[in-house]
């Protein structure tokens, strides 16, 4: 089964406490990734760069509004996913409990719809 | 008379000094408190007993006049108000007890062994126990018992299923039936300890770690024949004696050859010795017996200055016939890594190494990379160190393990 583990974070613990400049992984990050690897679960997995560099888009009556910033705020920040495949969603509870962002963050598990095109 | 008197005081502290006391801390809690009031109440039945003569129900007399010099204490400590909700509610309790003189003094432990049906498959009866009565959830079970989480999700949802079906009736056993429920409740009781023990900075899993010892004191206060009752609050004493040594002030890791044993405590540890003492009389009989023993042979670092591995090891060559578990197996190395060396303990590692159970299993990692460092096999301690990282849900243990893994790099 696939899940998307979603990790919320405030902004300013994720960049004291994963110690993360520009595209250089923590090394609890990139343990978890290998982790993930060899049990053969990865599928995807990116971190996002902080809101500040966001832009939230909606179209209304026709007009196209963009905004600065994330669409919602609040406290903590969507900072990254991993896109896994595992056995059931207790499976992807435990590793998600083993995501560094975990200690500090929250890591939201969501099963994955099975979509087909019509 | 004097001496009726005096032997049936005598008779009644060695048969049901630990349940009187079990009863009389059920809500406080305060067992040093029940000691002192249970103590009164002797006292005085040995100044009346004699002129008044033996009471047909000496243990209710002994608990109706320790409930008064218990209650007159809080009163002393409390306000009226509360003081008198305390009051009402020990007189109920007071009641009910001696109405049930052999009743379990603790609501859920009574569970406990009502959950340990027979009728329930012998497997699930601990699970249930974990899950119904004390709240653990399926997946912190299934990583209790190294069972995938739906499988043990399954199995829980077929054991109740079964329940229902068969309509088995849960009621609070007698008495003699308590014996053969033991396995079950030791066993649920004991998961309960050591998630309370691996979650650290988590002041609830501290209190799953109490509340576990707490139960434990109530079943040995309740079956105090039973070896494997003693060994297992043995265990837990001797494993929660060393709760703050395993952090440093900094909160950072601090691994059990590197704890500082002045900050063990020391009483914890003499307890777990005289529990020990006393289930071993009759030849250890079970597994908590040997594993209580491996950590005495542990903590006699704090008296010779070295643990006694050689020990170590013959107690878990014992336990490894007895329950064939790939963790025994895993325990089993480390210490032979310090009797017969890295590369004998290594060798021993075989026979789990394609174990799936140990595929995702951190200690199991953390142990192979220590080895493997050891050995000087740089490459192999360096992948299995950062699966270790990986596997790590603790973040003192990963900090720790990063720092391990970046000496491996420098040295």
């Amino acid at each position: 089964m696939k899940f998307m583990l979603l990790i919320h974070s405030t902004e300013p613990a994720v960049i004291d406490n994963t110690r993360v400049d520009g595209g250089v992984m923590s090394p609890e990050y990139a343990a978890y990734n290998d982790a993930l690897i060899k049990a053969g679960a990865m599928l995807a997995g990116e971190r996002l760069q902080p809101t500040t560099t966001a832009a939230s888009v909606r179209v209304r009556d026709g007009k196209t509004e963009v905004l600065d910033g994330p669409y919602a705020e609040t406290k903590e920040q969507f900072g990254g996913y991993y896109l896994i495949d595992v056995a059931d969603i207790d499976t992807a509870v435990q590793w998600a409990a083993r995501c560094p962002s975990a200690q500090f963050g929250t890591v939201e598990v969501r099963p994955i719809w099975n979509t087909r095109g019509a | 008379m004097t001496d009726e008197a005096r032997q049936t005081a005598e008779r009644v502290a060695r048969d049901s000094y630990g349940r009187l006391v079990a009863f009389l801390a059920a809500r406080t809690r305060d067992v040093a408190g029940a000691e002192d009031a249970l103590a009164e109440a002797f006292a005085s039945a040995l100044k009346s007993w004699p002129v008044d003569g033996v009471p047909t129900n000496p243990d209710a007399w002994l608990l109706t006049v320790a409930r008064r010099r218990q209650t007159d204490a809080i009163r002393r400590r409390q306000t009226r108000t509360i003081g008198e909700v305390h009051i009402q509610l020990m007189t109920e309790e007071l009641e009910q007890a001696a109405a049930n003189p052999d009743a379990i003094p603790d609501r859920r432990l009574a569970l406990m062994f009502a959950c340990a049906h027979p009728e329930i498959e012998r497997g699930m009866r601990a699970p249930l126990i974990l899950q119904t009565i004390l709240g653990m959830t399926a997946v912190d079970i299934a990583a209790a018992f190294l069972i995938p989480p739906a499988t043990m999700g399954q199995r829980l949802v077929r054991a109740k299923a079964r329940i229902k079906d068969t309509g088995i009736v849960f009621a609070i056993p007698e008495p003699e039936e308590l014996p053969s429920r033991l396995d079950a409740v030791l066993e649920a009781i004991y998961a309960a300890y050591a998630k309370g023990w691996t979650e650290i900075g988590d002041s609830s899993a501290d209190r799953l770690a109490d509340e576990a010892i707490w139960l434990g004191r109530l079943v040995v206060s309740l079956l105090p024949e039973e070896p494997e009752a003693k060994g297992m609050l043995a265990l837990m004493l001797y494993t929660e004696a060393r709760r703050a040594a395993r952090r440093g002030e900094d909160g950072a890791y601090v691994p059990f050859d590197q704890q500082d044993i002045a900050i063990w405590d020391e009483r914890q540890i003499v307890t777990a010795e005289a529990l020990l003492r006393q289930a071993n009389k009759a030849g250890p009989t079970g597994r908590y017996q040997i594993e209580a023993a491996i950590q005495s042979a542990h903590v006699a670092r704090r008296v010779s200055g070295r643990a006694n591995w050689e020990a170590v090891v013959g107690l878990y060559d014992v336990l490894l016939s007895l329950t064939q578990s790939p963790v025994v197996v895993l325990n089993r190395a480390v210490a032979l890594a310090e009797t017969q060396g890295i590369e004998a303990a290594l060798a021993s590692l075989v026979v789990i190494a394609d174990d799936k159970r140990m595929a995702d299993y951190q200690p199991y990692w953390a142990a192979r990379a220590n080895l493997a460092a050891r050995a000087g096999r740089r490459d192999e301690a360096y992948e299995a160190m950062t699966l270790a990282i990986g596997l790590a849900t603790d973040d003192a243990v990963r900090q720790y393990l990063i720092g391990q893994r970046k000496l491996l790099q420098d040295g």
